[in-house]
């Protein structure tokens, strides 16, 4: 299961002022869900999709689903914030934000207005793993965007006249996420804490002084080193016939010759032996917040190997939900908190992670519910999970598969992921499996090996000084 | 906690769309079927049969059961309602009924919006009998046991404190109270502090019985289920409860300004700034006319006039939008962007130009002809997933807009003529009477009015 932000258990407490409106705000947030999305929803043969390669080594994976006529082009290079040259953080997502200024025969703005002209949307998405560029169309305007997605693939027109404009608004989009977020601050700032040499260190949407320093000729080496067929991935779901999606592939990603994508350096961590402890005070702060961190395996670093299963199940038991160990101990027993939970990452090309938070109640301090949630992860490091715990979370996971066909967007989502961060389609149909393959003492294994490893981040948000002896008088002033 | 990815276009600019979810359309290609089943004791819903995916939906929406429902002094029942119906029912204690929906996968969730109460629950169909059952109990047998009343308390109290320094929600606060002042539409859905710590579980109980009755529900279906399976469903869930209660007294509302700028002063250095001025009601013969005006002002793509001017010119924002939010009893145009503090001048003048000049001008032939296209074209999307199908089934209800609305909705679309657009920009439009919330420390805008009482407190 992916890692899910602290907003989830809170969302649940208080409304949105247009919280009514369920059916209007379904589509704009079942996208966010999916943009956050769990590989976990991925099962055996979950999507029954099929896959060919192109000559120039593009991977074509097809699901079809007829529910409505409307089909999905997910294209996913694999390229993102960590594939960055040291000093230029940032221009992996500059880029992306680019990618809709046009090429030789597409004018800038065109690929947007022309979707949208025929009834479609796009976006489009940066991660450190991958960056993705997608449509959902009417299934006979497929072609269409195939054909200006593979255009844009080798064609892009890079200008200085939609730069400038457009660094603008990524810096604007910087504040919005981050310099107005004292929660997202403090993640920026532990990140480098969790990474000692990888670069998911670095913050996809770049350290500012980087970021406003970018110039064209950044861009134009990035695109340059890793936009190619034989380094992305191309999913297609909906109304469509495997046959015809292969001929449209042929005739527009065919032609592109493939790059050399010089090889990438193999980032591994060496091991965590110290704590580090990294602490944000704001004013801006009301509901103070305490995080655990770890990096552990992931899908990128180990594969598909039982280990990454039984830690999926392990969080699951842990920290998934209302019915889960930490929920059920700090905030429905104790009373310590408004909110907790624990999280587990696999779906990385790097390192995985495993953590565990908790947003104190009021009059609670930091203090007091870190000792529970550890209290809690310590039980389950030496005494382990139930056989009846990992039976419930195991259905439950399995349950979560013959649902993955829900939606377009989410198989896509799911499968150019998954190849993009190295597994294969197999593994990726047969998670279903994999996860009922794992015993409890497997899971009981994973709990001493991986929370029980030395080496961790703890990260502690705070209202500014003056209120925090207050509110929490046994923080560290 | 890496975030997973950064999107291009904000989510907020999806969100926008808001009422034009309801432009919803099936084309003749869409050919979704709508069956009105009507159960043994006469509960109706809309049904979709549809087999892609082994599960059901059920939405449903109690009207005018939401926030303009809570009693006098008393903001905040309904939303903390709505955290605790799935908090304990029956024989099962809160965990014992967590852990029920939790091993069976069954989402089972409520809401409170500002004027309507819903529901939705989704399940696999093979634990459909145990999703039904416990959608069932938490009608029917709420417990709301001390432990889940006092937890769901705090974290109700949690939202509202961290709200009160985050800048969109603040900025929302206020537009909402700028604008309707003691209105019902300008109390808090979530309450205040002090309305939510005073909240009893007898509250809770008389608010579900006068709010939670079968006169204002409005039930969507999808999923492989025949109706004479569904029958039995309606009315074990829904066939009990109270007929009727009572109405909410919202008067209707003109909107009409107070034109003019609220400053809320937040470290920040990024201002949220959130406008509004009057919109059209829902059945109003404009409507459609007013979505395609929308779509091309700020509606949810790159090629609107605000996005184009804002963002894609000036790069001032990375997030700006407009929306129509039609409630029962006043209708608004929405719009908001963000922009670093000393560029909130520049935004806002841009803002009040492309408002001046969609009234002036009016707008250019292709835009309107294209604005349509995408409107009517853009129809199949939204019937990709089964929660969101539903969700339309109860939308059309809670309208009016008939049965066969899917079939019809493109022609009314297409009905919009160039003229039509023009003159209600002309007449829709008012620059000078937005009312615009500013929160951030925005370089060389006066507040031109007061911050109201109580936002942020």
């Amino acid at each position: 299961m992916e890692h899910r932000p602290i907003r989830r258990h809170a969302a649940r407490a208080h409304s949105h002022p247009f919280a009514a409106r369920t059916f209007a705000l379904l589509s704009a947030l079942a996208l966010a869900a999916l943009l956050w999305l769990a590989a976990g929803a991925a099962s055996a043969q979950v999507f029954d999709a099929r896959e060919f390669t192109l000559d120039n080594e593009l991977t074509v994976v097809v699901v079809e689903n007829d529910r409505a006529p409307v089909a999905t082009q997910l294209l996913m290079y694999k390229a993102g914030a960590m594939d960055e040259a040291p000093g230029k953080s940032g221009v992996a997502h500059v880029l992306e934000h680019m990618m809709f200024k046009g090429t030789r025969e597409v004018g800038p703005g065109e690929f947007s207005a022309l979707v949208s002209r025929h009834g479609g949307r796009d976006n489009a998405f940066t991660g450190h793993d991958y960056t993705g560029y997608f449509q959902t169309v009417a299934a006979d305007r497929l072609e269409m965007v195939m054909r200006l997605e593979a255009d844009r693939m080798r064609n892009l027109l890079l200008a200085p006249e939609h730069f400038e404009p457009e660094l603008q608004v990524v810096l604007e989009e910087r504040n919005q996420r981050v310099e107005n977020e004292p929660a997202a601050l403090l993640n920026e700032q532990a990140a480098p804490a969790l990474y000692f040499n990888h670069p998911y260190g670095r913050p996809i949407i770049g350290w500012r002084h980087e970021l406003s320093a970018l110039t064209l000729p950044d861009l134009q080496a990035y695109y340059d080193a890793f936009y190619a067929p034989n380094n992305a991935v191309l999913v297609i779901v909906g109304d469509v016939e495997f046959a015809q999606v292969r001929e449209w592939a042929m005739t527009y990603y065919g032609p592109i010759a493939p790059s050399e994508i010089a090889p990438r350096p193999g980032w591994r961590e060496p091991p965590h032996l110290a704590d580090r402890t990294v602490a944000l005070r704001d004013e801006r702060v009301r509901q103070p917040s305490w995080s655990l961190r770890k990096i552990a395996p992931s899908y990128g670093t180990d594969g598909a190997v039982p280990q990454v299963y039984a830690l999926q199940i392990l969080m699951d038991i842990v920290g998934g939900g209302p019915t889960s160990r930490l929920y059920r101990a700090l905030v429905v027993e104790d009373a310590l908190a408004v909110s907790a939970g624990g999280w587990y990452s696999a779906n990385d090309r790097g390192p995985g992670t495993i953590g565990a938070y908790a947003l104190p109640a009021e009059g609670r301090s930091l203090d007091e519910v870190e000792a529970a949630v550890r209290a809690v992860l310590q039980d389950v490091i030496e005494n382990g999970v139930t056989e009846d715990e990992v039976a419930r979370a195991v259905r439950r996971l399995q349950d979560s598969a013959a649902t993955a066909r829900d939606s377009l967007m989410g198989p896509a989502q799911v499968i150019a992921r998954g190849l993009t961060i190295g597994l294969s389609l197999e593994e990726i149909e047969t998670w279903p499996e994999r996860i009922g393959a794992v015993t409890p003492d497997q899971v009981n294994e994973a709990a001493r090996a991986v929370l029980g490893a030395q080496g961790e981040v703890t990260t502690r948000l705070l209202p500014a000084a003056e209120t925090a002896a207050l509110q929490t008088s046994e923080e560290p002033s | 906690m890496r975030p997973i990815a950064l999107l291009r276009a904000p989510l907020l600019a999806a969100l926008s769309v808001a009422f034009g979810a309801l432009a919803v359309v099936a084309g003749p290609a869409g050919a979704v079927e709508v069956e009105r089943v009507e159960s043994d004791r006469g509960v109706v819903a809309w049904l979709v049969r549809d087999e892609t995916v082994p599960v059901t939906a059920i939405e449903f929406t109690f009207e005018e059961a939401g926030a303009v429902l809570d009693p006098a002094g008393k903001p905040g029942v309904a939303n903390m309602l709505s955290g605790l119906l799935d908090e304990g029912a029956g024989d099962l204690d809160s965990q014992a009924f967590q852990q029920r929906l939790n091993d069976r996968s069954i989402s089972l969730s409520f809401s409170a919006g500002r004027t309507d109460f819903s529901g939705s629950l989704y399940t696999l169909n093979r634990y459909r009998d145990e999703a039904v059952d416990l959608l069932r109990l938490a009608l029917h047998e709420a417990r709301f046991d001390e432990e889940p009343v006092a937890r769901i308390r705090r974290q109700i109290e949690a939202g509202i404190r961290r709200e009160a320094t985050d800048p969109g929600a603040l900025a929302s606060e206020a537009l909402m109270k700028t604008l309707f002042a003691d209105h019902p539409y300008g109390r808090p859905v979530e309450g205040t502090l002090e309305s939510v710590g005073a909240i009893t579980a007898a509250d809770l109980k008389a608010f579900q019985a006068a709010g939670l009755t079968r006169d204002r529900l409005h039930i969507g279906v999808v999923g492989a289920i025949a109706p004479e399976a569904l029958k039995p469903i309606l009315d074990a869930v829904f066939a009990d409860l109270p007929e009727s209660g009572p109405r909410p007294d919202v008067p209707a509302v003109e909107i009409d300004g107070p034109g003019g700028v609220v400053v809320i002063d937040q470290p920040v250095p990024q201002s949220t700034v959130l406008f509004a001025q009057r919109g059209l009601p829902i059945d109003h013969p404009d409507y459609y006319a007013a979505m395609v005006l929308n779509h091309m002002l700020g509606g949810g793509s790159f090629e609107s006039t605000l996005v184009q001017e804002i963002r894609v010119k000036r790069g001032l924002a990375y997030s700006v939008y407009s929306f129509l939010h039609p409630m029962e009893k006043a209708a608004l145009l929405r719009g908001g962007l963000a922009t670093e503090n000393a560029r909130v001048g520049e935004s806002i003048d841009l803002v009040r130009r492309v408002f001046a000049d969609f009234q002036q001008d009016g707008v250019a032939p292709e835009k309107i002809a294209d604005a349509k296209t995408y409107i009517t074209g853009s129809y199949p999307l939204r019937f990709t997933n089964t929660s969101a199908i539903a969700g339309q089934l109860v939308a059309m209800q809670r309208y009016g807009f008939g049965i066969d609305y899917i079939d019809r909705r493109n022609s009314y679309v297409e009905a919009v003529t160039e003229e039509q657009v023009n003159r209600l920009a002309a007449e829709l439009l008012t620059p000078e009477a937005l009312t615009l919330v500013v929160v951030g420390r925005p370089d060389g805008v006066a507040a031109t009015l007061p911050t109201p009482d109580g936002v942020g407190g």
